[in-house]
């Protein structure tokens, strides 16, 4: 069972919708409780980083998501869920994340457009088990204006816009995309679905 | 490397969509959901949808056949058509559209964009400018392109950006339905004048616009609607001549 954690900031439907069509059960959370009961959760998300960590500690569920990581149980983070994962982030002040991975979250540095929007590819490093599968050079969609800033051992995968961005970021049990796996047909069904499997 | 996009348009009117996609072999050609999974499929990178219902309705009509598009479609696709308020931004977000597109309330009321960005992120706030040449300048028209405001295109793009749109959907009325290309020249002062992602529409009739239009342009996306809709370009096949000419697609489908 899937715990999908809403930090009542972005429409999780389509998130839902390609869960459904891998067939995988999920239940909702917009407070902590029975949250423990789950085997694996999803934070999606999109928007700015401080409101919804207002909104995740305002419910209780930034203690909660951070003692289910503990655990040991997969987590996985998508696109600001990503970035939700790290210590901080940059984004209208300086705010705090859930920690769980070492690094911040800063604006992209180019010169080309912001936001980052549309397919890109990815740069896959072997040995992340969420992106068993995928091939190297798969286009993914993006769509943020900030990127992870980390240590490369944490890194999976990368895409080029500019500079190197993080794609795909994981420590032990916890994994993030900074891209939308749910809009990105294919290769995105082959990463939520590897995610599922663990 | 990045991708150009290319997007389909679609106009639904009461849930159904209008002068269907005649090429795809589909059962119903006016159903909005067939018509969005084909596309999805044969290489769109993207949707439009353009709600163009005139009945009292129309809100919970397009909500509905949003939620029936995306359970079957998962590329990114954006809903415009009508939308005034913040209410309405969010009914459509939360059935499941990824963006949504505001032309003449943008106009009339810029603040929708500014709270539509603050409060849902600036990517989801797509800004839809209907553009008119009078005496060789751009300006913006609205109610469909039945008044001129006066403004200047390039005017205008720079405020939207200000305001907090993620992109800008241009459409050039000078070249929509002529199918002589895409406005080139300009695609490329406004791709210089603001530093957010421009979506092309209006004339593209042959690949070699798509190309243009994305090399000399400097589009992030190109729209279309016809063309795609009659079979007149395939878009699979228009993505292999692109990247022939040095355009960046998404070819692994």
């Amino acid at each position: 069972m899937i715990g999908i954690i809403d930090s009542k900031i972005c429409n999780i439907y389509s998130l839902t919708n390609m869960l459904k069509k891998l067939n995988a059960d999920f239940i909702i959370f917009d407070n902590p409780e029975n949250i423990q009961s789950v085997d694996r959760i999803i934070l999606p998300g999109v928007g700015a980083f401080p409101k919804a960590m207002e909104n995740l500690s305002k419910s209780g569920l930034k203690d909660a998501i951070i003692q289910f990581a503990r655990s040991g149980k997969p987590v996985l983070g998508i696109c600001l869920g990503m970035q939700l994962l790290f210590d901080k982030s940059t984004e209208f002040g300086i705010s705090e994340g859930l920690g769980l991975i070492p690094g911040e979250i800063i604006k992209i540095k180019t010169d080309l457009v912001l936001p980052h929007i549309g397919w890109n590819d990815l740069s896959i490093k072997p040995g992340c088990k969420i992106l068993e599968r995928v091939d190297n050079g798969a286009d993914v969609y993006f769509v943020h204006s900030y990127r992870a800033e980390t240590d490369t051992k944490y890194i999976a995968a990368t895409t080029n816009y500019g500079e190197l961005i993080p794609a795909v970021v994981y420590k032990d049990n916890v994994y993030g995309a900074q891209f939308h796996p749910e809009k990105s047909m294919k290769w995105g069904e082959i990463i939520l679905s590897n995610f599922i499997k663990l | 490397m990045l991708k150009t996009r290319i997007i389909p348009c679609l106009d639904v009117d009461n849930g159904r969509v209008v002068k269907g996609i005649n090429f795809l072999n589909l059962v119903d050609a006016g159903d909005p959901v067939e018509c969005a999974k084909r596309y999805s499929e044969s290489g769109a990178d993207e949707l439009v949808f353009l709600d163009i219902t005139a009945s009292s309705n129309r809100r919970e009509t397009i909500v509905e056949t949003i939620r029936k598009v995306s359970e079957v479609t998962f590329i990114p696709f954006t809903v415009g058509g009508g939308i005034r308020s913040i209410n309405d931004i969010e009914k459509i977000l939360q059935a499941g559209s990824d963006k949504v597109s505001i032309n003449t309330q943008a106009v009339l009321n810029k603040s929708l964009i500014t709270e539509g960005a603050n409060n849902f992120g600036s990517q989801c706030i797509v800004v839809a400018i209907d553009s008119k040449k009078v005496n060789g300048i751009d300006h913006v028209f609205i109610y469909g392109g039945r008044e001129d405001t006066g403004i200047t295109v390039l005017d205008w793009v720079k405020e939207c950006e200000n305001c907090g749109a993620g992109e800008i959907l241009l459409t050039s009325w000078d070249k929509d339905g002529t199918k002589s290309g895409f406005d080139d020249e300009l695609l490329a002062k406004v791709t210089k004048k603001v530093k957010i992602p421009i979506i092309a529409s209006g004339g593209g009739g042959t690949m070699n616009h798509f190309v243009t239009a994305a090399l000399h342009g400097g589009a992030s996306a190109l729209l279309a609607a016809s063309v795609f809709h009659f079979g007149e370009i395939d878009i699979l096949e228009l993505k292999k001549y692109m990247a022939k000419n040095g355009v960046q697609v998404r070819l692994d489908i």
